[in-house]
């Protein structure tokens, strides 16, 4: 009797469906796999460390680099950090425009997902719908700041500039798109027999795993564990919307591809709502000395020109204390913990990145499981490495 | 007048060198790989909209053992380094490498102990594409003018040993 032995297989950093440099060690006996290993830091950028050395409103920047699939998120949770360290009050404008914005971001950030994770799976064409509707995302992105992707738009204390004069268009043709869109994507894939045949009780994960492995976002509610923060805690405004939290049930891969689907759905009725209910008034907070004043004042007021030109050389002082703020990004529970120290610069900025725990769970996932699946699990559980090595 | 008069209209008279860059020039397949933020606009490149299969350049081969042009799109941390290096060395010669987006050019806004400041410092970079991240326009840009450069490119120019001058 020959004495069994296993197979080490080496799965990345460069691998077309490991999402970015994501290193997987696998040990496999046959096509079984025994052990997974996810090796992380491939693309380590020292976000944390860098942003100690930068200004508050400098150090926002990096934020729009860690998940690069949802930046307006990641803006959102530092800003809303930052403000509760200042203790700044944002008008209610400028919260509902933020609610729009993070809402769009989440659908922009999905829609990657489901290209990617179709293609993963075999179906090809897949990213080619998603990407087109991604497209006027985009558009309503590069309206409002100026860029594609990285527009750092929702700065502390409100937004860069004011909302663009046919923000209200653009938006609802992204919502008509989506919604047709969403449609076909349907068409393709939900009643797919090699789509569901290739997640259907795959990187299966309960209840109790997934609250011990501290998991959130889509991971979490696909187990059916009712949880999700903009109802739990809610935070810049949504409490004001009326909106539903999808729950999966055997928390398998195909219940994480419909999950995310409704939650795409549920992001249109509240972006629907926050233009039909959009309040007048002013996009920024002012509170002179901390929030930069309005870009018309700035022109004309000697006052506002010279609390500008401190606010962008100097910064402001923040108090001595730690704050942790977190939202409902895309991929999970994203949290920034900021301590500062009475100086113009955070002494840590520590952020709780969603994709990175997650990602611990991916042993849990495919180990027992067949090779083939490992590919399906890394998709489903969404990760950004961006966000994951920081 | 010449030879042109005598031969028949099926051949065409034409240099070697333009011959071989034409066909360079003409299927160029990229490395599909990407680092970071730059990869999603690498992907909007090739995806509808900006379609860079209009270019004969769809074919993202995941294996660099088949590729031509090599995108190095995003941030390169100390750790992918090598890994990088070993992708380039891996690929045939001829080849091409095109520093996608500022941190790839010279190490963006991250000056810190992570980043490689520039990926020019481990291996030969033909064109440098600004932006953070650059548009797919500016990337398409960035191909054509790389066209341009292997248009000039002769056989007598030993390409090879530019990956061993660079340290």
């Amino acid at each position: 009797m020959p004495e069994q032995k296993t197979v080490t297989l080496n799965m990345g950093p460069q691998h077309p469906s490991t999402h970015g440099v994501l290193r997987v060690l696998l040990e496999l006996d046959g096509e079984r796999v025994v052990k997974a290993t996810p090796v992380v830091g491939y693309l380590h950028t020292g976000i944390e460390k860098t942003m100690e050395s930068k200004l508050y409103y400098q150090a926002l920047v990096c934020t729009d680099r860690m998940d690069y699939l949802a930046p307006m998120s990641n803006n959102l949770g530092y800003c809303l950090a930052v403000e509760k360290l200042m203790d700044i009050e944002v008008p209610e404008k400028v919260q509902w425009a933020r609610v729009c914005l993070a809402e769009l971001t989440r659908i922009k950030s999905h829609l990657v997902w489901l290209g990617t994770h179709s293609i993963d799976l075999g179906a090809m064409s897949m990213l080619l719908y998603t990407f087109r509707d991604r497209e006027s995302i985009i558009d309503v992105y590069e309206a409002c700041g100026g860029q594609r992707m990285m527009t750092s738009y929702i700065r502390i204390g409100g937004l860069a500039h004011e909302l663009p004069v046919d923000f209200d268009k653009k938006v609802r043709r992204v919502v008509k798109q989506v919604n047709e869109g969403l449609v076909d994507y349907e068409n393709l894939l939900t009643n797919n027999e090699i789509f569901i045949n290739r997640t259907r009780n795959v990187a299966v994960i309960s209840a109790e795993d997934a609250i011990a492995w501290s998991l959130s976002g889509p991971m979490l509610r696909g187990s059916g564990v009712k949880h999700d923060l903009r109802k739990a805690n809610p935070y810049s405004g949504y409490e004001n919307f009326d909106f539903e939290i999808a729950y999966g049930e055997k928390g398998d891969a195909y219940d994480r591809y419909l999950l995310r689907l409704k939650e795409m759905r549920q992001s249109l009725r509240i972006i629907s709502q926050a233009l039909d209910g959009m309040p007048e008034g002013p996009y920024r907070a002012r509170v002179p000395g901390v929030v930069l004043p309005p870009k018309e004042d700035v022109l004309y007021k000697m006052e506002s020109m010279i609390f500008h030109f401190k606010i962008i050389t100097e910064g402001f002082k923040a108090p001595v204390g730690s704050v942790y703020q977190a939202i409902e990004s895309p991929k999970g529970e994203l949290g920034f913990l900021i301590t500062g120290d009475g100086s113009n610069r955070p002494r840590r900025v520590r952020v709780r990145p969603p994709s990175f725990v997650n990602l611990a769970s991916l042993p849990r996932l495919v180990e027992g499981g067949m090779f083939s699946d490992v590919v399906c699990a890394i998709g489903s559980i969404d990760i950004v490495l961006g966000e994951v090595d920081r | 007048m010449g030879i042109e008069e005598k031969i028949p209209d099926s051949i065409i008279l034409t240099t070697l060198d333009k011959m071989v860059n034409w066909s360079h020039r003409r299927s160029m397949w990229p490395l599909g790989f990407g680092l970071a933020c730059c990869a999603i606009e690498m992907m909007s490149t090739f995806a509808p909209h900006f379609d860079l299969a209009r270019y004969g350049m769809e074919v993202m081969r995941p294996s660099p053992r088949q590729a031509d042009l090599m995108i190095v799109a995003g941030r390169v941390s100390m750790k992918m380094a090598p890994v990088i290096k070993t992708l380039y060395e891996q690929m045939p010669n001829p080849k091409w490498v095109l520093a996608m987006g500022a941190c790839a050019s010279c190490g963006g806004v991250f000056n810190n102990y992570a980043i490689l400041q520039g990926v020019d410092r481990i291996i030969p970079v033909d064109i440098y594409v600004p932006g953070c991240p650059p548009r797919p326009e500016q990337l398409m840009d960035g191909i054509l003018k790389l066209y341009d450069k292997v248009d000039k490119e002769s056989l007598k120019d030993k390409r090879e040993d530019w990956g061993r001058r660079v340290g």
